[in-house]
């Protein structure tokens, strides 16, 4: 082959980028196909975190599903715990005590900071800034340590139970929620110094993975994702539920549809969770946190040593579970990455008959082929990095 | 929804198996021949504008007969509604229902997964390959009511 043979050849090359590395925030695999630097094709090989989780959701009482979806997405348990518990209450007919349900959309916003913090960490680092992962991390350890102190744990919540939460706010809880909620939003504003008028940071996010606010529709994109496109829909603020309606925020819309506009949601969101959190902690009613109906809820520990009723009402619960009646529902909420779907068919048996999880990475993946095609590989970079999949979400 | 049933059934009279409410949640129950005409009639339709799907689930009732399933769940940004589609497949042994990807992108991914996990084969589908478990896997839908927990 002579020397002009060699500069006219062009072939494309396969590549695989994962499923370890890095950028792929888990074990994401793609296979690429790159003429030079550009992406012919890009073709997303998910499954390797496939544990089951709706199957092993067929075998198990109600009580026991809910630790799974603990493990669906890990950097916003509460979120799953959330959906999966409030489909279980509206199978049952149960709306939980007032105090209950702003405990919930507390730890649902905390969350929401936490896991966008998470986002805006690791989106910096894959594309070259350094400092955000420090900073966000600073807040988001801050957070863990109010997570523990009410739940034990770090990532796997498991705090609310359906008719209730596990345990009322610890002492103590509520003065560290507010030293948080009233530091939190300078602290916004120095993520925003560090990135939002950075040229390298425009230079790689604007004008990447553009949808229009038709195609994010079309593609089912939910939550930040979709608001980057300018979709107006939040589903705290049209379909509420758990008092949502109770509480002010705004919902910050994109216009771009492109990687920047969508950090620019996410960024206005951990404000306006803030601002939820605030108004959460302010209005706080006082009373139970767990509904009164002894065929959901589990009796207090005293009584089931004492009283016999109590003991045998334990008893069942625990080894047979609750009874649903014969039907099926579809429960959505907003969780940080999107919209968080349960649908659960019952037969009147303990044992759900099918759980089907919409979790909001594995869709707001999907569209990776049709935004990756003629963008540079590293584009892809910053792609996987806006979608802000968890693979375990995706994966089930 | 009630607009939107009514809507429907004024459309397709002969295509509406079962309706039903639980919870407040409205169930139709649609023939597979016309369910791309329906889902497509929900999306353009002014009066109902169900231009989001939420999800595919494929169900399997077994031991009933017909016993695969697939629902729709749909979501209209205009009405802030939902309602769920349910499909039966007619052939119990090589269950099958036309593809909803010309309607909605987003079934692309939902499909695959409810053929992947149930088994339904969704007819048209552009690129109909399992998506969570390894591509090998011959035979082998894990969602199955007939498919051991544990033991296999």
């Amino acid at each position: 082959m002579n020397s002009a043979d060699l500069a006219s050849r062009t072939e494309t090359m396969l590549l695989n980028l994962g499923p370890q590395h890095p950028s792929t925030h888990g074990v994401l695999r793609v296979w690429l196909e790159l003429d030079g630097e550009v992406i012919v094709n890009a073709d997303p090989d998910i499954g390797y975190l496939h544990r089951g989780i709706e199957k092993m959701c067929e075998n198990r009482t109600y009580h026991q599903c809910l630790p799974l979806t603990d493990r669906l997405d890990y950097l916003a348990g509460t979120a799953n715990n959330f959906g999966f518990v409030l489909a279980v209450e509206k199978l049952l007919g149960v709306e939980v005590p007032k105090r209950a349900q702003y405990i919930r959309v507390l730890m649902a916003e905390l969350t929401r900071i936490s896991s966008h913090l998470f986002w805006l960490g690791t989106h910096g680092h894959d594309l070259g800034a350094m400092t955000p992962l420090f900073f966000a991390f600073r807040e988001r350890e801050q957070l863990m340590d109010l997570f523990e102190m009410a739940w034990g744990g770090r990532l796997f919540p498991c705090y609310f139970r359906i008719g209730g939460l596990a345990a009322d706010l610890p002492e103590g809880f509520m003065e560290k929620a507010w030293e948080f909620v009233k530091a939190f939003p300078t602290r916004v504003k120095d993520y925003h110094n560090l990135l939002t008028k950075n040229r390298i940071w425009i230079a790689r996010t604007k004008d990447v993975g553009v949808m229009t606010k038709e195609e994010a529709i079309d593609w089912g994109w939910s939550g930040p994702m979709s608001r980057g496109s300018g979709v107006d829909w939040d589903i705290r603020r049209d379909t509420p539920y758990s008092s949502y309606e109770d509480f002010d925020f705004d919902v910050p819309l994109g216009v771009n549809g492109d990687t920047y506009d969508r950090y620019l949601v996410r960024m206005e969101e951990m404000v306006q969770s803030n601002r939820i959190c605030r108004q959460v902690l302010e209005k706080m009613p006082e009373g139970e946190v767990n509904v009164n109906d002894p065929q959901v809820i589990l009796p207090p520990k005293d009584k089931v040593y004492n009283n016999i009723e109590a003991l045998i009402n334990h008893f069942l619960l625990i080894e047979k579970g609750i009874t649903p009646p014969k039907g099926e529902v579809y429960l959505a909420i907003e969780a940080p990455k999107g919209e968080m779907g349960f649908y659960i068919i019952s037969d009147g048996s303990p044992q759900p008959f099918r759980v089907k999880v919409r979790g909001p990475s594995f869709i707001n993946l999907s569209p990776t082929k049709k935004l990756a095609k003629g963008r540079l590989l590293s584009d892809l970079i910053a792609l996987i990095g806006t979608m802000d999949i968890v693979l375990a979400d995706v994966d089930r | 929804m009630d607009t939107a049933i009514e809507k429907v059934k004024a459309q397709f009279p002969d295509d509406i198996v079962d309706s039903y409410e639980f919870r407040g949640d409205t169930t139709l129950t649609v023939t597979p021949a016309k369910l791309v005409d329906i889902c497509l009639f929900l999306r353009d339709d002014p009066d109902t504008s169900f231009r989001y799907l939420s999800s595919i689930s494929g169900v399997d009732y077994l031991p009933t007969s017909p016993r695969y399933a697939a629902v729709y769940h749909l979501y209209s940004h205009q009405y802030k509604k939902r309602l769920a589609l349910k499909a039966f497949c007619a052939n119990d042994e090589l269950p099958a229902l036309p593809t909803v990807v010309p309607v909605w992108s987003t079934a692309d991914w939902h499909e695959r997964e409810a053929f992947d996990l149930v088994g339904i084969k969704f007819i048209g589908h552009p690129d109909l390959r399992r998506i969570l478990t390894p591509p090998e896997c011959e035979g082998y839908h894990p969602l199955r009511k007939d498919y051991p927990q544990e033991g296999f």
